[in-house]
């Protein structure tokens, strides 16, 4: 009883605080964002393609920084165009690791010019990089949640296209399906997804809210529309758990969302292959 | 139900087949054969509307073959899907239904009983809840046949069902598609590298080489003298005491069409 009590005590004492409710407000949104678009990425095996963005969009929000606007402003530019330009080489050319390579070690050197360009840059680089979830402001919170709404209804209007078109292109092709239309509306959706998703685990983090979760869910369910409540789940508790041990440590709040969301993978992972090991045979 | 005069198709300046005539009813088995590159998938991108003859005119249910028709069941060549695809059989056949509608829904009851309905007619019942990832080839062309099927099409397009599969596998999946194209008058059209598996089925075939579409029924286009005629060089149609057919000539030296 005394525990509980602790515990509710101990919630109210970190909604005290201005910057942890922004940061727990900013969690839940990129929570539940992260988590279905994240489903897709896994799908359309299209990781490298985010982690790309959030490498341009480093490049952006050191840019915006240099010149004296606010980094999210850079960072969402930034991964946009990155996004728009990598949809227009079409699916094919998407998956192309080599050009996504070059683009990327491009923007993260352009990323560290503009570091050096600017004195006394170093902790601002190092929370764009890493994440920096306990510095969100009100304004930021409010952005984030417009555009966490604006993607959720985008994702629920491609839905079921977007997952024929991943799992049958062409079929989905034949079928009528705008192919052109709905890589570009997913890449940008994705682009801004990882854009807001950086507040929380920074440029080189972003794979733990964006893949981890996706990848761990399509071990508990084989149905999509489960598995993204599940990768939703995930997220939500990576992030939670992330911020509560955060508070509570010297140690960084992104560190404790990688090493969560990576504990689950593991163990989905070795339970999966237990459960299911009669799979594994031709069947 | 589908027609074609003089139809002709190319990739830009590059033509891939010229003067092909046919025409096929509702309920008729047409194989596809011929060598690689020979234009058997263009013939079929034609059907499906995804590109525009280079000259002749094609009818499909009376009418400019468009991209989207219903009507037209496809298992293409290629999938995306591999061992990472971990998701159910039955998910794949339902897209085949409402993939094509905007917005979320977490699909109806309605149509998962028609998506296993559509399995369990291709006798992949039991595979539903199965991922898709660990299945065999023969089992994964079953499912995509449902996929095809659960529209309810009066075509069915299928690109080289049988690569990839055994023996016992072909012949299974080939008495499956004939019982559809007999029980639900589908017109059935597969591409394939070997005619002799499908021989018994057969009302129609296509032969596509060089340039040139020979078309009807099969006893009266796989012989020597028709295709002769057609290629204006010597072609030998040889027959073996069970019916095999094997065709030299044509393609020089790319050997016969196994």
């Amino acid at each position: 009883m005394t525990m509980d009590l602790n515990l509710v005590a101990l919630l109210q004492q970190i909604w005290s605080y201005e910057f942890m409710q922004h940061a727990l407000e900013t969690s839940w949104i990129i929570s539940v964002v992260a988590g279905v678009t994240g489903y897709f990425v896994v799908l359309r095996r299209s990781a490298f393609v985010a982690h790309a963005y959030s490498e341009i969009g480093f490049a952006g929000a050191s840019g915006a920084i240099l010149i004296g606007i606010d980094p999210l402003v850079g960072l969402v530019l930034g991964s946009i165009s990155g996004g728009i330009a990598i949809a227009a080489l079409g699916r094919r050319l998407t998956n192309r690791d080599t050009q996504i390579g070059i683009v990327l070690a491009f923007a993260l050197g352009l990323g560290l010019l503009f570091i050096s360009l600017y004195k006394a840059f170093s902790t601002a680089a190092i929370s764009i990089l890493f994440g920096e979830i306990l510095g969100i402001s009100a304004n930021e919170v409010l952005l984030t949640f417009a555009a966490g709404v604006g993607i959720l209804v985008v994702m629920g209007f491609l839905y079921r296209p977007l997952l024929f078109a991943s799992l049958d292109e062409d079929v989905a092709e034949a079928k009528g399906m705008p192919m052109l239309f709905l890589g570009t509306a997913f890449l940008v959706v994705v682009a801004l997804a990882v854009s807001f998703a950086v507040q929380v685990t920074g440029v080189l983090l972003i794979f733990s809210l964006m893949v981890t979760p996706a990848a761990t869910a399509q071990y508990v369910s084989m149905r999509p529309s489960r598995a993204i409540l599940i990768s939703v789940g995930i997220s939500l508790l990576a992030t939670q758990t992330g911020l509560f041990v955060g508070y509570f440590t010297p140690y960084p709040v992104s560190f404790f969302i990688t090493a969560i969301a990576f504990t689950l993978y593991l163990v989905v992972r070795l339970i999966h292959g237990y459960v299911h090991r009669r799979f594994k045979e031709p069947v | 139900m589908i027609e074609a005069s003089n139809l002709a198709a190319g990739y830009g300046a590059k033509e891939v087949w010229r003067d092909a005539n046919f025409s096929f009813g509702s309920g008729e088995f047409v194989a596809v054969i011929g060598p690689n590159g020979a234009g058997k998938t263009t013939l079929f991108r034609l059907l499906l509307g995804l590109q525009q003859p280079s000259g002749g005119s094609l009818r499909v249910f009376g009418a400019t073959p468009r991209r989207g028709n219903p009507r037209i069941g496809y298992v293409p060549q290629h999938h995306l899907i591999d061992r990472e695809t971990h998701i159910e059989c039955v998910e794949l056949v339902r897209l085949g239904l409402s993939g094509t509608k905007w917005g979320f829904d977490p699909f109806s009851h309605a149509d998962f009983d028609t998506a296993l309905a559509a399995l369990e007619s291709v006798g992949a019942h039991d595979l539903a809840h199965y991922p898709l990832g660990v299945l065999s080839g023969g089992e994964l062309q079953r499912i995509f046949l449902a996929e095809a099927l659960v529209s309810k099409p009066d075509i069915l397009l299928l690109d080289e069902p049988l690569s990839n599969l055994d023996l016992r596998r072909e012949t299974e999946l080939l008495h499956l598609v004939n019982s559809v194209v007999r029980s639900a008058g589908v017109t059935a059209m597969l591409i394939a590298h070997n005619i002799n598996p499908l021989l018994p089925h057969l009302d129609k075939v296509i032969y596509v080489a060089n340039g040139k579409m020979a078309t009807g029924k099969p006893s009266e286009v796989l012989t020597s003298e028709s295709l002769t005629a057609l290629y204006g060089i010597q072609v030998e149609v040889l027959r073996d005491p069970h019916g095999n057919v094997a065709i030299i000539g044509v393609e020089e030296h790319h050997g016969d069409i196994r």
